[in-house]
């Protein structure tokens, strides 16, 4: 196919050293380098995030509880049976579902982004996130979706991410063109609503739902996680979304840029972001039904990613993910440590860290429009 | 070679073309021009699919656009459109590299030889020294040899542009257009090209269609369109031609000259 058109036969040179015209091998080394860094620091900070805490637990024996119990490795216990299940059974779940929850929220938010050509989109400003929650909470209160068994609430969310988005979206659209500025503001809209929907129906109901409360789905919270089939629902599906996202990087850019230029490079701008969309809603809605909603990483992470690596997004997904994760964790290690015994709702740590990033945004996007 | 026969678009109640023709030839600029609002932009939509008319055909290379997959279509046109990339963050190498698409599965990434055609689309242009920066901090004209290099790098057999020289200084208006007469024929490329100002439409389009209200109002060589007798009417301006070191230009009159001229000038010529 490549050779076949005139430009080709007049336009080909003969065979070339390899060399680096374009530059890009430069860039490329940096992104494996941060890569390979933020691979790094997240092991640190896994071992980091189960180590902290109420009680701490040395670096040695963590990574000796794991291995015990991963690997068979060490054989002998060096450590007590009550360090054991802090590390296995409470702090390593629970460290695992922050870096799956931050590196969906993180590459979700690049997805958005993208879709959208606006700095500001994200799971929480489109309405994503409350759309899962309200989803996730008419399933608890209603019995809805019952007939999906212990996966009733994520498959809910998911239903109420993909009906909240796609409304969003059909509010935005007029004559066939999507604009960001209709989309923040229908999302921001449609996020209230729910959001006061969900609030509503959680009072009205006077269930006593112990944790998974107004604030659970409001302020998000980590304290839930257990070894079980959710947990592995959330990791197959948030590390299914970061690769497929990775490997449309290319059409990603190109959406990123227009959607006539999309459509000349071959790509249908409706279709793929109908597909984005669904991919989307699926991931937070897995992601919210898990954690509840937790604001702000999907709009921060993805510029810290591009600031690192650049915007092709073959590069920005990959690193977003590691960056979301990380940030995750941290956020819910203050989050269970900083007013202990009590546990601080984790997107109040994610706010007050993303808000004033936000602020800057603003001043920014202001400074480059004047 | 793109042939298009009955071509009709309206925009709500107002119709903007209807029974449209026009036919390209390989290694030929064909200009599309004519007054604001006559649908030019409107006509290429139709030309590269982003627009479906509701009557007619579009033939690439004989076959039918409609039944082309998106993806076999942007194999065969190559389109530089007016849509501002505006604060793209891509450098000007990741944004020529996308032209490769078309010809790139789904989640194959760019090889080598790819990378040589976008770098020796860039050199073409001249833009090669430009790859490693940022597309948002170009100038205006180079920002549209860019745009060029990544149409080039889709290597497709046609080459189509809406107004390529908006918002560009006189010379690089002329570099722009000149840099795409001659990709055109080394190349043997067919290319449509959107063009408002008639002087640069007289100097490097080989074919002219005009488009009057609600559609061709004349169309053929450049030399047989440019007729002051087939531009008055349309633009509703009066019209002189002139040649010029065997080059054809157009000079232009409102009917009713004082009205448009400054008073310095009035003075100064009286």
């Amino acid at each position: 196919m490549r050779n076949n058109t005139v430009g080709a036969t007049t336009l080909v040179e003969p065979p070339q050293v390899q060399r680096d015209d374009l530059g890009l091998g430069s860039r490329r080394a940096r992104a494996w380098a941060w890569t390979g860094g933020l691979s790094v620091a997240l092991l640190l900070t896994v071992m980091g995030g189960v180590g902290l805490g109420a009680v701490w637990v040395a670096p040695s024996d963590v990574v000796g509880v794991i291995g015990h119990h991963l690997i068979g490795w060490p054989g002998e216990r060096g450590w007590t049976d009550s360090t054991d299940s802090i590390v296995w059974k409470v702090r390593l779940p629970r460290v695992l579902l922050a870096c799956l929850v931050g590196a969906g929220l993180a590459v979700c938010g690049v997805a958005l982004q993208a879709m959208v050509r606006n700095l500001l989109a994200d799971p929480y400003l489109l309405g994503v996130n409350s759309g899962a929650s309200s989803g996730a909470a008419a399933a608890i209160l209603f019995g809805i979706g019952a007939g999906f068994g212990e996966h009733a609430l994520q498959v809910s969310a998911f239903l109420g991410a993909l009906a909240a988005s796609v409304l969003v979206f059909l509010v935005a659209r007029s004559a066939g063109r999507v604009t960001s500025v209709r989309l923040l503001l229908a999302g921001v809209a449609v996020g209230y609503a729910l959001y006061a929907a969900t609030s509503f129906l959680i009072f009205a109901s006077g269930s006593a739902e112990g944790a998974r409360s107004v604030m659970f789905w409001l302020l998000g919270s980590l304290g839930l996680a257990q070894w079980n089939t959710p947990l592995a629902v959330v990791a197959v599906v948030v590390l299914s979304t970061a690769a497929l996202l990775t490997l449309w990087g290319r059409r990603l850019d190109a959406l990123a840029i227009g959607d006539e230029t999309a459509h000349t490079l071959g790509i249908s701008p409706e279709r793929f972001r109908m597909l984005l969309l669904v991919v989307v809603a699926l991931c937070i809605g897995v992601v919210v039904s898990a954690s509840g909603s937790i604001g702000f990483v999907g709009l921060v992470v993805p510029h810290l990613a591009r600031r690192l690596v650049g915007a092709t997004h073959v590069r920005v997904v990959p690193v977003a993910a590691l960056i979301g994760a990380v940030l995750l964790v941290w956020a819910d290690v203050i989050a269970r440590t900083l007013l202990q015994p009590q546990e601080i709702p984790i997107g109040i740590i994610t706010s007050l860290v993303g808000a004033p990033f936000l602020l800057l945004l603003i001043r920014r996007l202001h400074a480059t429009a004047a | 070679m793109i042939v298009a026969d009955d071509l009709s678009w309206s925009y709500g109640e107002q119709q903007v073309l209807s029974a449209v023709a026009l036919a390209t030839r390989p290694g030929r600029v064909l200009g599309l021009i004519g007054p604001n609002g006559s649908g030019k932009t409107t006509l290429l939509r139709l030309l590269y699919g982003a627009l479906s008319s509701p009557s007619g055909v579009v033939l690439v290379d004989g076959d039918p656009l409609r039944s082309l997959r998106p993806r076999e279509a942007a194999r065969r046109l190559a389109v530089v459109v007016q849509e501002a990339p505006g604060e793209s963050p891509l450098t000007v190498a990741e944004m020529v590299l996308l032209g490769r698409t078309p010809h790139l599965s789904t989640f194959q990434r760019a090889s080598a030889e790819d990378h040589d055609v976008a770098a020796d689309a860039l050199r073409r242009v001249g833009a090669l020294h430009l790859a490693d920066r940022a597309f948002a901090g170009l100038s205006g004209g180079e920002r549209q040899r860019v745009l060029i290099a990544r149409a080039l790098t889709q290597r497709a057999t046609h080459l189509l542009l809406d107004e390529p020289t908006n918002h560009l200084d006189i010379r690089y208006q002329h570099e722009v257009l000149g840099l795409l007469a001659h990709l055109v024929r080394d190349l043997g490329t067919t290319s449509v090209v959107v063009l408002h100002d008639l002087n640069l439409a007289a100097r490097y389009c080989d074919d002219l269609v005009l488009l009057g209200p609600g559609g061709v109002a004349a169309s053929g060589t450049t030399a047989d369109v440019l007729d002051p007798d087939v531009l008055e009417p349309v633009y509703e301006i009066g019209v002189r031609r002139v040649e010029h070191d065997g080059q054809l230009h157009l000079l232009f009159s409102p009917s009713d000259p004082s009205v448009a001229r400054p008073r310095a000038i009035q003075e100064a010529l009286s």
